[in-house]
């Protein structure tokens, strides 16, 4: 892996596994909107996000960690990294309920990579605690996981140094999606939809 | 998903806006007069001896919400925004579009189309509305140079061509604009053709404070998709221009600002008591007219209608902001042509 280039952000890898063009759009074109910002995310983040270190029961809480990996070329913040003991088990909050979560599961694994290189041990376990169910599910990172993430770093990599915005999925992905109006999904996969209006613009009806 | 997020106009002279936590305060001589929560806020309108505090500014700043600043008579002053938001890669697709005269040409030629056949639309409504067989003659006939106009941008040479068009378009629309108001009204209130800088009649002087509303709108939708304001297409460059914004604003003038104008006259909630005749021939409205008009335009901006290309209901006053992403998602590549608003 070419690692002059700028470091990819471990959500990134989260976008692409959701959606390449989402990906592309936040990270390519930097298209954030207010409404993905005001979206619940947010506050439950903003509410994690404290970068704070406390103890309790035993367990070491950092929150807001800074981790990255130079393997991979990632970069990015653990929401949660829980020490028992010395072995770090990240936790990555979501807002909504539990889904199946292959994205969450990628962006967890991603984490888990990266405290494994600067701390010189094996993460075998995360969590993803989903806020509006208040529901704690634990991750058992496998090889085919952690094989995903090196394939999802490797192609996010290629798209952000490339500059490539990807056409869109225009499937149920779109309905939950946050970047829908700036994506314009129907419009941009239906070409000729846009074909049809550029040439009926310069008509006048009677 | 997008809420379509109100703008505060502050008209009141000597008003004072300060942060308190997530709302704005509004205070007239130490007396709180209105408090609202910012998260409804998209922007802020001040008229006139309006001030605001650092700090409300800066919260402002932060959350990429807008404020303007407009002088008494609605003209506008200047604009402070946050850190440049966006898309570096979009802008330099828009300075390349901007050097290539036929990309120019074709997005110009959209844009006047916009606004041709929109003009067209409200010119028929009124014809089918008029009780004055002569009166629709001249209406209709007004129609026929719209499409006319309409026929030839579709193969125009060029930017100037364009220009060329649009004038004699905006001519034959603006001879016969008064037709559109009520016999009674246009006694009352006379207009001669399109003037402005500075407008010399009712009419006109309220025309223009309705295109400064929806200036400062299409502003905002051009800023909010990252597209740079001054770098425009039918509109050539000018420093301090925001030509983009002019560009965007094109399709929506005829059926935002022009006939909500018609509308207002029509139903007497504008007459010649909203207006000041300033000594040498220049009329503004006044205080109580541009109360008046924006709220009828915050209203109107809260009507739905259907999106043909997008084929979604929407908030009129949303469209602005679909058509700046439209036009940055064809600047990206992603859509073969720029399409304007066609308001059904």
């Amino acid at each position: 892996m070419n690692n002059t280039s700028d470091p990819i952000p471990i959500s990134a890898l989260e976008h692409y596994a959701y959606c390449p063009r989402q990906c592309a759009l936040i990270h390519v074109e930097r298209v954030w909107d207010e409404n993905l910002y005001t979206m619940r995310g947010r506050d439950v983040h903003e509410r994690v996000h404290d970068d704070s270190s406390h103890e309790a029961a035993g367990i070491r809480m950092e929150r807001s960690l800074p981790v990255w990996c130079r393997r991979l070329n990632l970069t990015g913040k653990a929401d949660l990294v829980e020490f028992c003991g010395d072995t770090p088990y990240p936790v990555e909050y979501k807002s909504g309920h539990r889904r199946r979560g292959v994205p969450e599961t990628v962006q967890l694994c991603a984490q888990a990579i990266c405290l494994e290189e600067m701390l010189g041990l094996a993460v075998g376990k995360g969590a993803i605690f989903w806020h509006g169910s208040r529901e704690r599910q634990e991750i058992v990172f496998t090889e085919a996981m952690r094989r995903q993430v090196e394939e999802v770093s490797a192609t996010v990599s290629d798209m952000l140094e490339k500059r490539m915005v990807p056409p869109p999925a225009n499937d149920k992905r779109c309905e939950g999606c946050s970047l829908k109006e700036s994506c314009l999904p129907s419009v941009v996969a239906d070409k000729d939809r846009g074909r049809r209006a550029a040439r009926e613009l310069f008509e006048a009806k009677p | 998903m997008k809420q379509l997020l109100n703008t505060l106009y502050v008209m009141t002279q000597g008003a004072y806006l300060s942060l308190d936590h997530e709302t704005v305060r509004v205070e007239v001589n130490g007396d709180l007069k209105l408090q609202v929560p910012l998260h409804h806020l998209g922007s802020i309108v001040t008229m006139g001896n309006v001030m605001i505090s650092p700090f409300f500014l800066g919260k402002c700043a932060d959350d990429g919400r807008a404020v303007v600043i407009l002088d008494r008579n609605g003209r506008y002053k200047c604009r402070m925004v946050g850190k440049t938001n966006g898309n570096v890669l979009l802008r330099q697709a828009q300075y390349q579009a901007g050097q290539d005269d036929d990309h120019t040409t074709a997005i110009a030629a959209a844009m006047t189309a916009g606004k041709v056949k929109n003009a067209r639309n409200v010119l028929l409504r009124s014809a089918r509305e008029s009780g004055d067989p002569e009166e629709e003659r001249h209406l209709r006939k007004s129609a026929d140079i719209q499409a006319e106009a309409l026929f030839h941008l579709k193969s125009a040479r060029d930017t100037d061509h364009v220009r060329g068009l649009e004038g004699e378009a905006a001519a034959a629309y603006f001879d016969v604009f008064t037709l559109m108001m009520k016999p009674a009204e246009r006694d009352s209130l006379p207009m001669n053709g399109r003037n402005r800088r500075p407008p010399l009649d009712p009419v006109n002087a309220l025309i223009s404070f309705l295109y400064t509303l929806l200036l400062n709108d299409c502003i905002s939708a051009v800023e909010g998709v990252g597209l740079d304001p001054q770098m425009g297409f039918l509109h050539v460059p000018r420093p301090g221009r925001p030509s983009l914004g002019l560009d965007l604003m094109e399709e929506f003038r005829a059926f935002m600002a022009d006939r909500l104008a018609v509308t207002l006259i029509n139903r007497k909630q504008i007459t010649l008591e909203h207006f000041e005749p300033r000594p040498g021939g220049a009329v503004y409205l006044n205080e109580k007219g541009r109360k008046e008009v924006v709220a009828a335009w915050q209203k109107r901006k809260q009507e739905e209608t259907e999106h043909p290309l997008l084929a979604e209901k929407t908030l009129i006053g949303l469209v602005p902001h679909l058509q700046a992403r439209l036009l940055a998602r064809h600047l990206r590549g992603d859509l073969e042509s720029y399409v304007p608003y066609i308001h059904p």
